[in-house]
């Protein structure tokens, strides 16, 4: 369910690094919490965006849940396909619905986020 | 009292259902110290034909069966008798903010029908539900434009209502959003466009104009929305006198529309209850303020429509709203509703003529000040009598003249602004034309 | 079993632009008396439009068909009770629309001479005084048009106070009960929000209060009773608290209700406060508004009340402009007047006595709505309520039924749901305000309905689950409505 290759924060955010790049999304366990997603709100490509700061945010009809970001860096790439389609998040959330790509001002940061194994467990003591 | 259902046996049933012995009982855990031990210092409690009385007397005391010159935001027009018949129906009259949308459908239908008439008359792609009224729409659609262009100063015409500037500036002054304005041209009353240029910067969210003008003067949009929108700024357009949009050419250079539905069957009632609105651009939707009703289906496909875009509200956001509104003005709104759709199409073009008719007709015999076209007001001047003594002796003929401009205006101290709309009798005209001569 | 309702039908109805034909007409103006012009002439071709695209042309019979039509699918007060929380949803009287429609108020324009509106003026006062000694405060302004508005002229006039005083500051102090127009208001007045958490009973915890209160800290917004019905006990210490450090303690008057003629916030250390005109004072909701928020105030704040202020002059009354502290104007005219008249005979159909007796009963009738109910429902907080009571759905949440759910479920039995999932520091709230004006046989019903409703969750939730089934419309797709808003409507 949780991909070996991503990196998870205890906002349920996820990161997958590739070399000096950086693909942000929300985990699953945060799109079931959120119910139907409505609109997402992401920041613009050449946004510089902090470790454990807003960087934008997902509503549901009645809430509206900040998105922190897991790594800090500059947004090469926002995922347009949300803008049309923001039911995708609930649909695939560590696939094709990616929010932001970045390239990492300080890759030595994922150090500090979970794995998938603790994770899961970290979800799985939360309820 | 007749307002409460329980009879004395009732409570002493209830009472005992609770386990408490006796009224007062009920708030014995209030502290002490908290507790009025007193009666309250009113009279007691009337019945209805005094209450009418007490009312009646008080009406009394107010102009009764005069004719009126006066607008300057608010503005006499004939109330289709349907209007209050429609919002006396205890169905809407009594009801609650539509939030559980099944049984709120007569609401939410009604709201969404007076969002989209208001795009049809202004141009707009997106009408909110209401604001509290035009004075407070400016300052929320300031405040929208700052959000949305990401700067913080707003330029505003002296030529805009000068309540609505003031309130303007009470809410800008905590908001760290500088106001500043700029003039009129002397001669044609329309906004001084070198002077806007002069004063505008990239650090501007907004400009402000008025259209027709506090003057009544229908002003140089397309020029605003040049210099405007060269710098990065948002234009909103104000509007006071809603009959205006029968006739003249919606602002389709604006971003923002903030206005007064006032003139809408809304009666003046000594300045309130009204009806604002903002209108605006599609692109800007998320940063609108107030209530929206959308359509969409229920589960058996039928259409329905319901509140929407809630996360921009303060119920939601809390902090992050983009307004603090909650309460708005359903009703009124609801009042502007019926007289559009009385009215209608040809209604609004024909009310308009009979309006701008009727004002140039008294124009045509008293000089207007400034030379601008205007639509149903404008500004007038007699050499060697002042406002006040004018007032004075058309008060003798049961008329009520025009607002003196010197309170808001010093270098208009010697005028007054004239209205005539569609209820302003033609010979209550000549009189005025005769006193101001 | 549902006795309140039974269906019945109701006519559909298209949306007037779908009802319109070209050269229908619903109004007729007098014959012009004077000269017609051409627009283009007078106004300059360029300045006047074409017509009004796509909008409605009706006749007359079409139209009061269309909104009667309308009107038949809403639930309203006329029709029966609101357990609406904190909204004090409670009977508008009727003759207070007659009075407000006289026609020496109705078409008084703001700006007529004072001599000529001195009826107006005298109701204004009026009112202010009434207001003032109910709420124990010493004077009262009535230009704010609804609640939130009041709070913000509340809070500009606590700021406004300070800066005289040296310091404005930085921060307002607001409970995690508090309604969401609390924290909006702070931010638009340029304060930072602080949350404070509630003590384990639920109410203000002063011991915490103490620790936040500093100089950085303008005011504590606090609603009483409380959100959950419960009056804070420890205001008058949270007053000292506050005052001690130099902040000011705010009131959120929604919840007055269950205090006329009981106990005035000015006696309790409250500094400034709102009322909701709207909520307390019976004028009419009208689907959302209008409704008016006075804010009354200490007499230190008096010299920043909004312009201009309400003065006698001789025998008259006058208005003054000379305010030079004022925070200004917070809209322009003097206030939702036609609302203050609604407003004003509410109190004379009461008189002192009679404004008392209805705290009673509003009270009264939400402590019997506690009792009956509490074997099937939730209650989180075990102090005694006031006029509303807020259970939790704990209990039915176990059978996967939520709050909501049974709201809609309310619906079937024929009542306007209770206010759902407020406040937060309650899961799943259920918050109950049935008001004085609601008789025991209403409330019985209220009753019968919601422990059929838990019963119903034992038996059969999915029944709950998938309510309403007895309304016009089902659920409606409130997801699609924001994922794809539709916000106005336009030709095929």
């Amino acid at each position: 369910m949780y991909p070996d290759n991503f990196r998870y924060t205890k906002e349920h955010e996820w990161v997958l690094v590739e070399g000096d790049a950086g693909t942000i999304g929300i985990t699953d366990h945060a799109q079931q919490e959120l119910g139907d997603i409505v609109y997402v709100d992401l920041p613009k490509v050449g946004v510089h965006v902090e470790l454990g700061k807003p960087l934008g945010s997902v509503e549901s009809v009645k809430a509206v849940s900040d998105i922190y970001s897991p790594a800090s860096g500059e947004v090469t790439e926002v995922n347009q396909l949300l803008a049309e389609a923001p039911e995708k998040l609930n649909q695939d959330p560590h696939g094709a619905a990616w929010l932001v790509k970045i390239h990492l001002s300080a890759p030595a940061e994922i150090l500090n986020l979970m794995s998938a194994a603790d994770y899961q467990s970290y979800i799985g003591a939360e309820k | 009292m007749r307002y409460l259902p329980k009879s004395d046996s009732e409570r002493r049933q209830m009472l005992e259902a609770c386990g408490v012995a006796s009224p007062e009982e009920l708030f014995s855990h209030l502290p002490e110290a908290v507790r009025l031990k007193r009666p309250l210092e009113l009279a007691p409690g009337i019945s209805e034909y005094e209450i009418v009385d007490y009312f009646r007397r008080r009406a009394a005391e107010n102009a009764n069966g005069y004719a009126s010159f006066l607008g300057a935001g608010v503005y006499h027009h004939f109330r289709p008798v349907l209007v209050d018949t429609v919002v006396s129906r205890g169905e809407f009259l009594t009801s609650y903010t539509p939030y559980q949308a099944e049984i709120s459908q007569g609401t939410l239908t009604a709201i969404f029908e007076f969002q989209s008439m208001i795009c049809q008359l202004t141009g707009m792609d997106v009408a909110n539900a209401s604001m509290y009224d035009g004075s407070t729409a400016v300052p929320e659609a300031a405040m929208m434009a700052v959000r949305s262009t990401g700067k913080g100063r707003v330029l505003i015409a002296r030529s805009v209502h000068p309540e609505y500037r003031e309130v303007l500036r009470t809410y800008a002054r905590h908001q760290g959003m500088p106001v500043e304005e700029f003039g009129y041209l002397p001669e044609a009353g329309t906004i001084d466009l070198e002077e806007l240029d002069r004063k505008m910067d990239d650090l501007t969210a907004a400009v402000v104009v008025q259209s027709p003008n506090f003057f009544g003067i229908v002003d140089k949009l397309k020029a605003a929305a040049e210099i405007a929108h060269r710098r990065g700024a948002l234009l909103i357009v104000v509007f006071t006198e809603a009959v205006s949009l029968g006739l003249l050419e919606p602002p389709a250079d604006a971003d923002i529309v903030a206005g007064e539905l006032q003139s809408f069957a809304i009666s003046p009632s000594y300045g309130g209850p009204f009806a604002g609105i903002i209108a605006t651009r599609e692109r800007f939707v998320r940063q609108m303020p107030g209530r929206l009703v959308g359509q969409t289906t229920d589960s058996r496909g039928n259409r329905a429509f319901c509140l929407t875009l809630s996360t921009r509200e303060q119920h939601i956001r809390r902090e992050k709203a983009t307004s603090n509104i909650c309460t708005n003005q359903a009703l009124i709104a609801l009042m502007a509703t019926v007289f559009m759709t009385v009215y209608g199409k040809q209604g609004l073009r024909e009310l308009a003529e009979q309006n701008l008719a009727k004002a140039h007709y008294l124009a045509g015999r008293v000089k207007p000040r400034f030379s601008g076209k205007f639509f149903n007001e404008f500004v007038a001047r007699v050499e060697g009598k002042s406002p006040e003594e004018i007032n004075k002796a058309l008060l003798k003929k049961k008329i009520i003249g025009g607002l003196p401009l010197g309170r808001f205006y010093p270098e208009l101290a010697d005028c007054m602004l004239l209205c005539a709309t569609e209820m302003s009798r033609r010979a209550d005209v000549d009189v005025v034309a005769e006193v101001l001569r | 079993m549902i006795t309140k309702v039974r269906p019945h039908l109701s006519q559909n109805e298209a949306l007037l632009f779908e009802r319109s034909s070209p050269g229908k007409k619903a109004y007729q103006l007098p014959d012009l008396d004077v000269p017609a012009l051409d627009p283009a002439e007078a106004l300059g071709a360029e300045n006047v439009r074409a017509e009004i695209p796509g909008f409605p042309e009706v006749s007359e019979v079409e139209a009061i068909r269309h909104f009667t039509r309308l009107s038949t699918w809403n639930y309203a007060i006329d029709y029966g009770m609101y357990p609406l929380g904190s909204c004090t949803m409670k009977y508008n009287p009727r003759i207070n629309e007659l009075v407000a429609r006289i026609e020496g108020l109705a078409w008084a324009h703001p700006y007529q001479p004072e001599a000529l509106a001195q009826g107006s003026m005298e109701v204004m006062a009026r009112l202010e005084a009434a207001l003032a000694e109910i709420t124990g405060m010493d004077a009262v302004t009535l230009q704010p048009a609804a609640g939130a508005h009041g709070e913000l002229t509340g809070i500009l006039l606590i700021r406004a106070l300070l800066e005289k005083r040296g310091n404005p500051r930085k921060k307002i102090l607001i409970p995690d009960s508090a309604h969401g127009t609390n924290p909006a208001t702070a931010a638009i007045a340029g304060y930072a929000v602080e949350n404070i958490a509630s003590s384990a009973k639920g109410v203000l915890d002063v011991g915490a209060l103490a620790r936040l209160v500093d100089r950085d800290v303008a005011a504590l917004m606090v609603t009483n009773p409380n959100t959950l019905g419960v009056f804070e006990e420890n205001i008058m210490q949270a007053a000292e608290i506050l005052h001690a450090k130099g902040a000011m303690l705010y009131m959120d008057g929604a919840n007055m209700n269950a205090l006329v003629g009981i106990a005035r916030p000015g006696d309790f250390g409250v500094d400034v406060l709102h009322l909701n005109l709207h909520k307390t004072f019976s004028t009419p909701h009208g689907g959302g508004g209008p409704g008016a928020g006075p804010v009354a105030v200490k007499k230190a704040f008096e010299p920043f009340l909004p312009v201009p202020r309400l003065k006698r002059s001789g025998k008259k009354w006058a208005y003054d402009y000379r305010r030079p502290r004022s925070i200004g104007r917070v809209r322009a005219f003097y206030g939702n007047f036609g609302v203050l008249v609604r407003a004003l005979a509410y109190i004379l159909a009461h008189g002192g006595p009679g404004l008392r007796n209805a705290t009673v009963d509003a009270v009264l009738n939400a402590v019997y709505v506690r009792k009956q109910l509490e074997p099937y429902f939730d209650l989180p907080y075990a102090s005694p309520n006031m006029h509303e009571v807020v259970f939790s759905d704990d209990r039915q949440a176990k059978m996967g039924v939520r709050t909501g759910d049974l709201a809609k479920r309310l619906i079937d039995y024929g009542f306007h749901p209770y206010t759902v999932s407020f406040p937060l520091i309650v899961r799943g709230a259920l918050m109950i305000e049935p008001t004085e004006t609601e008789g025991k046989l209403e409330l019985d019903q209220f009753i019968e309905a919601m422990i059929s409703i838990a019963k119903e969750v034992e038996a059969d939730p999915q029944l709950v689950k998938n309510a309403p089934y007895g309304t016009r419309t089902s659920r409606v797709d409130e997801v699609t409505a924001a994922r794809k808003p539709v916000l106005r409507w336009k030709p095929s």
